[in-house]
């Protein structure tokens, strides 16, 4: 720090005042030795303005030695001046370093008074969950919007017409026994009744609007089925119907594996083969390549490859009849499956019955 | 449908490997579900003869039994075997060591209680011969020692497929009608090699045996009178068929009608001609209140409440069986019978099908009569039914044929367009190939134009009516694998409705809010109400499966309230949860369905939620769906299950429609359901609410200008609505008001009882300019003599 000085040792007199303060080049290094020293020790911002005003306020003895300098020959004055000059500055840098020193370790104790736990967590009301079979219906939704759909929604209390004799069912129809109905006390005997699928939302969508229909129908649907691992009385199916000029078995085919590609996010085969469903003809049910092992076998797919995921078929033309629809200008295909179903084999779960508990442990799952 | 390849091949050469005939069926839509190979796992299944039987010293249930393969044997084998039904000398299937039975369970050599079992003495089930487990199969006492079970049992090597038969193919209810698809399938030939007419139809006697009266229940009825019959057991290779396809071999005479059913796919009925007064047979609709005891014993009460069923009536009118269901138990066969008369016939299948669920009789013939029988196969029925009951009573005659045909069915034909095909199953078939399709089949097609043709619909199929259906059978031969798969070119745009788009959004503002969503049940039963404290005048179902499932849900309530108690009851009592779901009121005038709508219910029950907790809610749903402020109004009211003093109904001001509910459940409903906190509670009728009135979408100004606030507190009686101070503050304020806070509530000494202080914050703020204090005091002023005028509520010194 301290520069080898010109004239060392000697001694500067200076006048002031009427006081005298001599100096010498010892003392001046003692002096800046002294205010440095006191800057260090000063602890805090305070205790530095303090140290500072001992070190260069009007009675520190840098002052008091500078104003001895008019008592000087130029040439004293001049050598001496400077090193006064030079011990002022370097006294001023340390101040400034001790201050920012200080300034640094205050915020840091205003920071470290302040220091919390992120680890402490409270329990707090966190945001809540889609129940499952919503979240899917959505993911269903969306892929049918994309693919230019409409979504439809419609009563889950029917008439027999709607739900049975405009999709061709007629009374006694054997199919009906695959539909155990729920029968509701009013109206006629059996008249009105628990939808047993979302078929009616087909009639119901063809008297809404005319063809073109680009439509898809998810809904709760009722079978008098005894609860078991894989059936409900109560459950949810969605439904797509497509009315259009020159819509063939070809174009259903190939819009569930659009869908299914869509869905699953890989390549995947869709199967029909023929079924029997007196709304559609032809019919079929329709299987796709499990999207669980592609095709190679697991347990979801019982080693087949397959996953049986629906029913499909060309709307049958009474049923586009009774919707107001000609069908020799329109054809049309539907097809349907259980949302639920499809829920519990993507998420693995293994009972149904499990949905209609709303066990938090279950629902804030997904 | 159970059927044995074996009995197909004697139809059709399917001399395919079984998962080629199961594809086959499957792309039919016979489709598998599945494959047995009975008689497999019968190889190391030998005869043994049973020596000595001795007790197992460790155990009661168990004896010793020791056997020989062989009658010089001298050697034996000591079997650990829990059966007792047979004795030394007996003669009995033996399952070696190592022997694999059907089914995969391998036996080892193993200690039972402490005593070695080298093998296993089988039943009829264990090898999957019959469903009999009563005891250890005995087997004949000629039978001959250490050969194959199998041998000794004429057992022959089979594969039984399980094919599910779709309601619209009456014809695959029979081993032809299964044997012509598949050969149609796989490009052979389907050989019909049954005589269609070998019935000598002596003379029918003087008297008519078989009469028709009601032509709208049966329309062919064909009698035959078989004499000289002995009453005794199949033959094995008939009883092997029978069990094969599912059925219990009974009686020559039994199994000769069934053998006809499965094969042919015509059920019949045999009476035993000396029960039957007049010796003859009539149909007809059963009179209100008749009754017949039937077969299984049980007296039944026909054609009530308006209902008809169709009768076999005998020479006196009097019922001896209910039409196509079952026979009557006083005309049955026994040992005893010496003739028969069979009946075949065909009948109406809705009639049956009415009959039948309403009895809840099915049976494997009403099944059939159900979908619909092949009207020309009566008399082919009938000669293999004679055909069978000569193999074991050889000196029986058939006396007469009868067959009463009132009306002769007619032809149906339906003109099959070759374009219409195409377009419908997007193929692009020739008329040619299309001909060749459904030929095979028995749609026999005659060209009429250029791409069309007149389609014979054969009498197996009553189901196909139109041309759709036979195009579903040119679809079905051609494959639908074959067919090309297209896709839309569809130029629509796909978005949700308004509403339907509110209804996410109100999802994801509740799950935001720390809300689960649930999905309740929509069935529920009265007690459900009751501990809800809501009325019973839910809509009721018919056909309940049980009383706690008996009644459609007026509200969500209920269900809710059991989400909650179920978390309670496991150790999570502190739950938000909601649900949006449809609720069920009784029909509105003039209507026949329950009057049903959308609603949203909310349930707030972690630590520290209350009624104002669900008000913060409903503000917030009000907030994000758009819904103007003053289009909507809490007013104080009590309502069923919820807390006389902590609710308020929301009303719609513009709508006028009800919109719901907020506040608090009845302490009272929520101990009933075992929960012990406040739950605040929200409920709206979600098509109503989102009706609500919706913000302008076009941006309202705000001032560049500073704005000030004015606090304002006042005292106001405790049976005023903090809500009528508001809107009277919100009225003086006038446009300079921005907005109206409540920012403090407080109680105490330094009020008077019976009142509470509110102090409300007011912004204001001028569009074009800064609020002088003039302008301040002025709307000051009106503010206070407004919240005085409106509710007395004076401003607090």
């Amino acid at each position: 720090m301290s520069t080898p000085f010109v004239g060392q040792n000697r001694r500067f007199h200076r006048r002031h005042r009427g006081s005298r303060t001599t100096v010498n080049i010892e003392e001046l290094a003692t002096i800046r030795t002294t205010a440095v020293a006191s800057f260090s020790a000063a602890d805090s911002l305070d205790a530095l303005k303090l140290a500072e005003i001992e070190a260069l306020g009007k009675k520190a003895p840098l002052t008091l030695v500078s104003q001895g300098l008019g008592g000087l020959a130029h040439d004293e004055r001049k050598a001496f001046g400077a090193a006064i000059n030079e011990a002022r500055g370097a006294i001023s840098d340390a101040l400034v370093e001790r201050r920012n020193t200080l300034a640094k370790l205050e915020r840091r104790r205003r920071l470290d008074s302040d220091r919390i736990d992120l680890t402490e967590r409270l329990p707090s009301v966190g945001p809540g969950h889609l129940h499952l079979v919503t979240r899917t219906t959505q993911e269903l939704e969306d892929i049918f919007l994309g693919m230019g759909f409409r979504v439809f929604n419609g009563p889950e209390a029917e008439t027999d017409w709607w739900n049975f004799e405009a999709l061709n069912f007629p009374p006694a129809h054997p199919a009906r026994t695959m539909h155990d109905t729920f029968h509701l006390e009013l109206g006629e005997k059996e008249e009105v009744l628990l939808r047993t699928h979302t078929s009616p939302m087909q009639i119901r969508v063809m008297k809404e609007m005319k063809p073109p229909i680009y439509a898809v129908m998810p809904g709760r649907c009722y079978r008098r089925d005894t609860a078991d691992a894989r059936h409900l009385p109560v459950f949810h199916q969605i439904e797509a119907l497509v009315i259009d000029r020159g819509i063939s078995l070809g174009h259903l085919a190939g819009t569930i594996e659009t869908f299914i590609n869509a869905y699953f996010g890989k390549e995947l085969n869709a199967r029909l083969r023929p079924g029997f469903f007196p709304f559609t003809e032809p019919s079929a049910e329709f299987e796709i390549t499990c999207p669980f092992c592609t095709g190679g076998g697991c347990r979801v797919c019982s080693q087949t490859g397959w996953l049986e995921l629906g029913g499909c078929g060309m709307v049958h033309p009474s049923v586009l009849r009774n919707g107001g629809v000609d069908p020799e200008e329109w054809t049309g295909f539907a097809w349907g499956f259980g949302i639920d179903r499809l829920a519990m084999n993507r998420h693995d779960i293994d009972d149904m019955r499990h949905f209609l508990d709303n066990d938090v442990r279950m629902l804030r799952q997904f | 449908m159970l059927v044995p390849l074996s009995w197909l091949k004697d139809f059709v050469a399917a001399d395919r490997p079984p998962a080629d005939l199961s594809d086959a069926f499957n792309e039919l839509g016979l489709v598998v579900e599945g494959i047995e190979h009975s008689g497999e796992g019968l190889d190391d299944v030998v005869t043994a003869l049973v020596r000595t039987i001795r007790k197992h010293p460790n155990a009661d249930r168990m004896r010793l039994i020791d056997v020989v393969t062989a009658d010089e044997q001298t050697e034996t084998l000591q079997i650990a075997c829990g059966a007792f039904n047979f004795h030394e000398g007996d003669r009995v299937p033996l399952a070696k060591i190592g022997a694999v039975l059907p089914g995969g369970f391998k036996i080892e050599r193993a200690k039972k209680r402490g005593e070695w079992s080298n093998g296993m003495l089988c039943s009829a089930r264990e090898l999957r011969l019959s469903d009999d487990h009563e005891g250890i199969l005995v087997l004949d006492a000629d039978t001959q020692l250490g050969i194959p079970v199998a041998d000794a049992l004429g057992i022959v090597k089979d594969t039984v497929f399980d094919l599910s038969v779709e309601a619209n193919r009456p014809d695959a209810m029979s081993i032809v009608g299964v044997a012509r698809d598949l050969a149609a399938k796989l490009g052979t030939a389907f050989t019909f090699n049954i005589d269609a007419t070998p019935v000598t139809s002596v003379a029918a006697a003087s008297q008519p045996r078989a009469s028709i009266t009601a032509t709208d229940l049966c329309d062919r009825l064909t009698v035959t009178i078989v004499r000289n019959v002995t009453v005794t057991e199949s033959p094995d290779w008939v009883k092997m068929r029978l069990l094969g396809a599912g059925m219990r071999p009974i009686n020559n005479l039994v199994d000769a009608s069934n053998y006809v059913m499965l094969e042919l796919g015509a059920p019949s009925h045999a009476f035993d001609l000396d029960k039957l007064a007049g010796g003859r047979i009539g149909v007809r609709w059963a009179k209100p209140g008749e009754t017949i005891t039937t077969l299984d014993g049980n007296e039944r009460r026909l054609a009530e409440d308006g209902a008809q069923d169709g009768l076999i009536v005998d020479g006196n009118d009097i019922a001896v069986g209910i039409a196509a269901i079952m026979g009557g138990a006083t005309s049955e066969v026994d040992e005893t019978t010496k003739s028969v008369l069979v009946e075949i016939a065909h009948w109406t299948p809705m009639c049956i099908a009415r009959s039948s669920k309403r009895m809840g009789l099915r049976s494997e013939a009403s099944a059939r009569f159900e979908r619909g029988t092949d009207p020309e196969m009566l008399q082919r029925a009938a000669a293999r039914f004679v055909e069978l009951v000569r193999v074991t009573s050889p000196n029986a005659t058939v006396e007469s044929f009868d067959d009463v045909r009132p009306v002769a069915s007619a032809v149906r034909t339906v003109t099959l367009r070759t374009a219409r095909t195409n377009l419908v199953l997007g193929t692009e078939l020739a008329d040619e190939a299309i001909v060749k399709l459904l030929t095979p089949i028995g749609f026999i097609c005659v060209p009429t134009n250029a791409g069309e043709c007149a389609v014979t619909i054969p009498s197996w199929r009553p189901d196909a009516t139109e041309e759709i259906n036979v195009i579903e059978e040119v679809g079905r031969h051609f494959g639908y694998r074959n067919i090309p798969r297209r896709t839309l070119s569809n130029n629509r745009v796909g978005q949700l409705t308004q509403y339907q788009k509110q209804r996410r959004r109100v999802g994801v503002l509740l799950t935001s809010l720390g809300c689960d969503e649930a999905w309740t049940a929509t069935l529920i039963g009265p007690p459900d109400l009751d501990r809800s404290g809501l009325a019973n005048d839910a809509v009721a179902l018919t056909n309940p499966m049980a009383k706690e499932e008996s009644l459609l849900r007026t509200e969500l309530l209920p269900g809710l309230l059991r989400t909650l108690s179920y978390n309670t009851n496991h150790r999570n009592p502190s739950v938000r949860m909601f649900e949006i779901g449809h609720v069920f009121a009784r029909p509105r005038p003039n209507q026949v369905v329950p009057y049903e709508r959308e609603h949203l219910a909310v349930a707030l029950a972690s630590d520290g939620d209350d009624a104002p907790a669900a008000v913060r809610v409903f503000d917030a749903l009000v907030e994000a769906l758009r819904i103007k402020p003053e289009a909507v109004a809490l007013k104080a009211g009590e309502l069923p299950g919820l807390h006389a003093t902590r609710t308020a109904r929301i009303v719609g001001t513009g709508t006028g429609f009800p919109v719901g509910a907020v506040g608090e459940v009845d302490p009272a409903v929520l101990a009933a359901w075992g929960i012990d906190r406040r739950v605040g509670w929200l409920q709206v009728d979600l098509e109503n609410f989102c009706a609500l009135a919706k913000r302008p979408d076009e941006i309202a100004a705000f001032s560049r200008f500073p704005s000030s606030d004015l606090d304002l507190a006042f005292v106001v009686a405790d049976a005023t609505p903090a809500a009528d101070v508001e809107e009277a503050l919100r009225a003086a304020g006038g446009a300079l008001l921005l907005e109206v806070h409540l920012f403090d509530v407080f109680r105490g000494d330094r009020i008077a009882a019976g009142s509470r202080g509110l102090t409300y914050r007011l912004r204001f703020a001028a569009a074009d300019r800064t609020l002088t204090d003039t302008d301040l005091v002025g709307v000051r002023e009106a503010c206070i003599a407004a919240v005085l005028k409106a509710t007395g509520a004076p401003l607090r010194t």
